[in-house]
């Protein structure tokens, strides 16, 4: 039944594929036909080495994974939109008004990168003549969990433009990338948009517009901001724990993240070293920070409470653990990760310009990765060199 | 008794394991040498069509070392020389006779008392020099060379592989023979590896003059290289023996009767095999007669779709395909018959259960069937793209080698790189499971290969 109507599918496909193949119509749109039918069907593709078997693992499936672990920062995203919104306006909304209007909102940025990011993709496959690549399906849906809510539409397409163009392909696609794209794509943003990210109404949709209409006593500030202004009004550890904060889309619920970190580290996609080592990097400097700083100042903030505010969750999770990026062998992991927290810590208490220094550490540690690995793999060389020098004697 | 425990690698549960039973004495019409199964020879032929040739009679030789020849494993008349573009020799083919004629070589009385050049020159004029491999590249040794150990591997953790237990069991005395003979080859040490969980059921386990060593964890524990680099790691101008056991008892049959009889049990396996058991043939037989014997099943459909079979001497992870026309590699002790999977699969990746297929990684769930045997075929399960994902390679590999580094260095053609990152302690079959286990799909074992081919061109 199930395997009739699948066949029934492969033979319309079957009826396209002159269109798009050499000398047909379409065939400017060939690559773009191959990733649609090998999204729908596995290829029919065999071994040619001398591994006759393949394990059923591809990276479609590795990049559906995460996908799928970052539905609960997305859903939770929706609703805190609209929750963020009913707060600043004073409007009693109920449970299923908050998240209509959470998925109205968010739902064109989504499209916006999707569309952008994918239509670039394509023209380039189609270009070289290469198969498309995966990751674009994750890049683009962690592009938007990492912007403001209000970012203007026209910016968030540039930035894509931007980290798809000069983050990957022109190093040769997927793989081949020295730094996360998303977050260049955020980094873009930040420095040739700087307003459209920063500030205290970014965050809540249609705060910068409506300025006035907004209720008294409602800043719009994230957590991370109002505690180096100041350690009064900040949320408490549980509320930004839950994440009914203002923030970028994706990064405020450290449940929904920790959900989502449950699914890449039991599948093993993502590196919980990484991960660990970078809440022990978070943690020890935070801990150093607060032995030695004055009551009050921003230095003496509980260093607990540097995990689950700003990007530090999000980015820990989801954006250090991209493999491509990231420090390729298993101890660089540990030392990359670590350093990622360390530095993301000191950059939140030492650069009063910008509080968030999640996306800089990481980017940061993206471009050190190699340096790391390097030094990680030359005992592994020099073992090798003393047993042939051992040897000459 | 020290153990050395791997704990990285990964065993494959496959259907169509053989059953321990010898199902026939194989008589093939035809027996072919074939110089593709050796790696490294520009062969150089010394027989025509109508020959009649005898068992142990080289059939071509070695371009550029001539004293390492390729003899016939039967004896009767060349029936054919196949040859493929711009005349490769591909195959000799001989008809044999009903009942085999040996080249009679001169046995050796006492083991003990006789020179490394009396073996060495009874070894390459029987053709059976040939069965020595040596570390790096896994090409023939140079019969000049000592080697600073010679490493056997006295069990099989391949998929399906076939059980040396069962193999060799009648040949304990010509294989210490063999060990013997080889020890005059070598200053070092000549090292059996045993199945840590098995070991004294092994016929490899009575034989003297022999350091034993006890490896214990999954598939590819029982692969020699994997082995070398934890008892004698090699090093650059390092030089390792290895040798099969079947190999071994072949040596010892030359020694005590002065014949080349490399006739073996071959484990014939496989979900497309009907009977799958053991064979007693020798190498060059023909694929063909050995479905014969063990029976082929037909029609198979897989999705719904019509696919064929593959017909691989060796195992699914590291042998030859070598088509239904083809004929049984010269190191081969197994044949593989799955099928091919050209077929498409509707929603494969996104299938939240895929029950039929097996993975390692955890983003299915054969994890919760550890014990369920898998009917495989050769499908690659996705399309090649660039290295994605890091870590998988390296649990799979038991060895102190960065895989990835290794690979883009052979990748980037540099030498130097190549060397720093281990080149001379693999071949193919050593980073099989990286290929196997590889999301990406990338063609692991061709591009180790490829190295190893640059570094013998570069290095001669």
């Amino acid at each position: 039944m199930v395997e009739d109507m699948g066949n029934k599918i492969l033979k319309i496909i079957d009826k396209m594929k002159p269109t798009f193949s050499k000398g047909g119509k379409l065939s400017w749109l060939h690559s773009t036909f191959e990733a649609f039918e090998s999204f729908a069907a596995v290829p029919p593709t065999v071994t040619a080495g001398r591994t006759h078997i393949k394990d059923c693992v591809d990276i479609k499936r590795v990049m559906s994974v995460v996908v799928a672990a970052l539905v609960p920062t997305f859903l939770f995203g929706i609703w805190n939109t609209g929750e963020q919104h009913s707060l600043a306006f004073g409007l009693q909304w109920g449970f299923w008004a908050k998240v209509w209007f959470g998925f109205y909102k968010i739902l064109p940025l989504i499209l916006v990168s999707y569309i952008v990011g994918l239509g670039i993709e394509f023209a380039v496959a189609q270009a070289r003549g290469h198969e498309v690549n995966e990751g674009y399906l994750v890049t683009g849906f962690l592009i938007p969990l990492i912007m403001p809510i209000d970012v203007p539409l026209w910016v968030l397409a540039i930035a894509v433009a931007f980290a798809v163009i000069f983050g990957k392909e022109i190093f040769g696609g997927t793989g081949m990338n020295i730094w996360n794209p998303a977050l260049l794509a955020r980094a873009f943003v930040f420095f040739a948009y700087p307003s459209t990210i920063t500030g205290d109404s970014v965050w809540i949709e249609g705060m910068t517009k409506n300025a006035d209409k907004v209720i008294d006593g409602f800043s719009g500030a994230t957590p991370l901001a109002q505690v180096a202004d100041g350690l009064a009004g900040a949320p408490s550890f549980m509320q930004m724990f839950i994440g009914n904060i203002p923030g970028s889309i994706g990064e405020t619920s450290a449940i929904a993240i920790l959900i989502g970190a449950a699914i890449l580290i039991f599948t093993g996609v993502a590196s919980w070293k990484i991960m660990f080592s970078c809440v022990a990097g978070a943690l020890f400097t935070g801990f150093l920070a607060n032995t030695f700083a004055e009551p009050g100042t921003f230095a003496a903030y509980p260093a607990v409470n540097h995990l689950v505010m700003g990007g530090f969750a999000f980015g820990a999770v989801f954006m250090a653990t991209d493999p491509v990026s990231s420090a390729q062998t298993e101890v660089g992991k540990w030392i990359y990760g670590f350093l990622i927290g360390a530095v993301c810590i000191v950059l939140r208490l030492f650069n009063p310009g910008y509080r968030e220094g999640m996306m800089l550490s990481i980017l940061l540690m993206n471009t050190m990765a190699p340096l790391i690995d390097w030094c990680v793999v030359r005992p592994n060389i020099k073992r090798r060199e003393k047993r042939a020098a051992a040897l000459k004697k | 008794m020290e153990t050395i425990r791997l704990r990285k690698g990964l065993d494959l549960h496959l259907k169509g394991e053989a059953q321990k039973k010898l199902l026939q004495n194989l008589a093939s019409e035809v027996v072919a040498i074939c110089p593709s199964d050796f790696k490294n020879v520009i062969p150089k032929l010394l027989v025509q069509e109508g020959d009649a040739v005898k068992a142990g009679q080289i059939i071509f030789t070695d371009k550029k070392r001539p004293q390492i020849g390729f003899a016939s494993p039967v004896s009767g008349k060349v029936k054919a020389i196949v040859r493929g573009e711009k005349r490769k020799l591909l195959a000799v083919e001989i008809t044999p006779d009903s009942s085999t004629q040996y080249v009679q070589f001169e046995p050796i009385k006492e083991v003990s008392k006789a020179t490394r050049q009396e073996i060495q020159q009874r070894l390459l004029e029987s053709g059976l020099w040939a069965t020595i491999i040596q570390r790096p590249y896994g090409i023939i040794a140079n019969p000049g060379d000592s080697p600073k150990a010679i490493v056997i591997s006295a069990f099989n953790s391949a998929p399906l592989g076939a059980d040396i237990k069962f193999t060799v069991k009648e040949d304990t005395d010509a294989m210490q023979l063999a060990v013997d003979a080889l020890a005059k080859f070598t200053d070092g040490k000549i090292y059996v590896n045993f199945n840590a969980e098995d070991a004294s059921a092994s016929p490899l386990y009575m034989l003297r003059n022999v350091e034993k060593r006890f490896f214990k964890g999954p598939h590819p524990a029982g692969n020699v290289g994997v082995q070398i680099s934890h008892i004698c790691p090699i090093g650059k101008g390092d030089i390792v023996w290895t040798l099969q056991p079947q190999a071994l008892a072949a040596i010892g049959r030359l020694i005590s009767k002065g014949i080349y009889d490399v006739t073996r049990l071959v484990a014939v396996t496989g979900q497309r095999v009907k009977n799958p058991a053991y064979i007693k043939c020798v190498p060059g037989t023909t694929i063909s007669s050995i479905c014969k014997a063990t029976e082929i099943k037909e029609t198979k459909e897989l999705y719904g779709q019509d696919c064929g079979a593959r017909f691989i001497s060796g195992n699914p992870l590291s042998g030859a395909n070598v088509g239904a026309g083809g004929y049984l590699g010269f190191y081969d002790d197994q044949v593989t018959i799955i099928s091919e999977g050209n077929y498409r699969e509707l929603f494969g990746w996104m299938k939240i259960f895929r029950t039929k297929k097996f993975s390692a990684s955890r983003s299915y769930f054969s994890w919760l069937t550890p014990k369920k045997k898998y009917a495989v075929d050769t499908n690659t399960n996705g399309g090649e793209r660039a290295f994605i994902v890091t870590g998988a390679y390296e649990k799979v590999l038991p060895m102190d080698i960065y895989p990835v580094f290794l690979l883009k260095a052979i990748l980037a053609g540099d030498i130097e790189k190549m060397e720093q990152f281990g080149i001379y302690e693999v071949i193919g079959e050593d980073l099989a499971l990286c290929e196997y286990v590889c999301p990406s799909k990338i063609e692991v074992q061709k591009i180790v290969e490829q190295g190893i081919d640059l570094m013998i061109k570069e290095m001669s």
